[in-house]
């Protein structure tokens, strides 16, 4: 009893360590990848063709899911609202939630899944077959031949994402309220532009696009590059990926948005 | 040759996202709206701004002419000094009236200027005199009690 009560706390020790050492070699390789930036910079054809593999690749998943995402806050904000006489506030509603907070988070959620996977999966096994030992020994560094283009990538495509998941999100309540419930256009709209404010609502949700696709990009990238070389490690490396990304995400929106609105 | 298929969806991604950006400034935001150019700066004093927020629009004759600036407290008047952005194109006189005024019954609370008769208009940085309070429904329901009351007594003592 006693021995396994020692083992117990060994073991919580342990993970404690291991998670402080995977942050400090994340950082690391963090602080590597943006030196190695700028040569990546210089070749614009690695980042287009990973901007297409992170974000062409994931339009339509976010693109469909931001349809029924706005179609469905918009019945549902319509249920509520009209409880109160004013449907017309329904863009209002829809057009706040979609540019503050969902927007940026289920599309950063959405690219965990889709493209932050498809990264660790790739960096995981171009280390188990070697890939990247062999680019080592021809004096190419892996970090700014694989892993920077990636990172680039990742950031650049993620404000755009979000950007469009906001758009068409609010598309898909409008065609919600307008056509099927029949709202007045004209209210839909003039109430939404009257109090969606330029600065306050849209650039801070980039901003918090940006951050996520920083974050989510760089778990992906890390787990990739640290996946033990097997079959078993690369697939506990792509569940990490998306647990961590989620989580990561659900808690720097409440920082971020801490920070953003002034109480 | 398969490159250029990948420049092309890339170009065409970017663009999209743009567009994106711009439909959401133009359609869904209010950066058409708030560009009101080149303004001035009046101040106004109330007693009770009662829900009035910073950015809120300040109309006259209903049309937007400005927004709320800045809203502090006046430790010496103790009056709120609401600061007010006006648009440069429109001149108002010295003996403007300013209310605070309710969009509808549970709408977004707003400044509204009342032209006034002086000569002299207002320059930047002068402060309007003439104000009038947010309606504060408290206070309106419970002098409505009182004077129902006071009616009801009036009523009784006329009886007897």
């Amino acid at each position: 009893m006693f021995s396994s009560l020692k083992s117990t706390i060994a073991k919580i020790g342990h993970n404690f360590i291991e998670g402080i050492w995977h942050l400090g070699a994340g950082g690391r390789l963090f602080f590597y990848i943006l030196v190695y930036l700028g040569d990546s910079v210089r070749r614009p054809s690695l980042i287009v063709r990973e901007i297409y593999a992170t974000g062409v690749l994931s339009l339509l998943i976010i693109l469909v899911s931001a349809f029924f995402v706005g179609m469905v806050l918009g019945l549902q904000g319509y249920n509520t609202l009209q409880k109160y006489g004013s449907s017309e506030a329904i863009g209002v509603l829809v057009a706040l939630s979609l540019v503050r907070e969902l927007g940026p988070v289920v599309t950063a959620l959405l690219f965990a899944g889709r493209a932050g996977t498809a990264i660790t999966a790739e960096i995981g096994l171009m280390r188990a077959t070697e890939q990247l030992s062999a680019m080592e020994m021809m004096a190419v560094s892996p970090v700014g031949r694989v892993l920077a283009p990636r990172f680039l990538a990742g950031v650049i495509s993620m404000p755009i994402l979000a950007a469009l998941f906001s758009m068409i999100g609010v598309l898909g309540g409008y065609f919600v309220a307008v056509p099927l419930i029949g709202v007045d256009s004209g209210a839909f709209w003039s109430q939404m532009q009257a109090s969606v404010d330029f600065r306050e609502d849209i650039v801070n949700g980039v901003i918090k696009s940006v951050v996520f696709g920083i974050v989510c990009t760089m778990i992906a990238l890390f787990e990739g590059y640290d996946a033990p070389p097997t079959a078993e490690g690369v697939s506990r490396a792509t569940t990490r990926t998306v647990v961590y990304s989620s989580l990561a995400v659900l808690g720097l929106d409440f920082i971020l948005t801490a920070f953003m609105i002034k109480v | 040759m398969e490159r250029t298929t990948i420049d092309l969806w890339v170009g065409f991604f970017v663009a999209l996202g743009v567009a994106a950006i711009l439909g959401l400034a133009l359609k869904v935001g209010n950066l058409t709206s708030s560009n009101i150019g080149e303004t001035y700066t009046v101040t106004a004093g109330f007693e009770n701004i009662g829900g009035l927020k910073p950015r809120a629009p300040v109309k006259s004759a209903g049309v937007v002419i400005g927004r709320v600036d800045g809203i502090r407290f006046d430790a010496k008047t103790y009056e709120a000094q609401v600061t007010l952005k006006l648009d440069k194109r429109y001149a108002f006189p010295k003996d403007t009236f300013a209310n605070i005024y309710t969009a509808g019954l549970l709408g977004e609370q707003y400044v509204g200027l009342e032209a006034g008769g002086d000569e002299v208009n207002l320059q930047e940085g002068d402060k309007i005199t003439h104000t009038q309070d947010a309606v504060v429904l408290e206070k309106m329901i419970s002098q409505f009690l009182y004077n129902k009351a006071s009616e009801n007594k009036s009523d009784n003592k006329a009886a007897e």
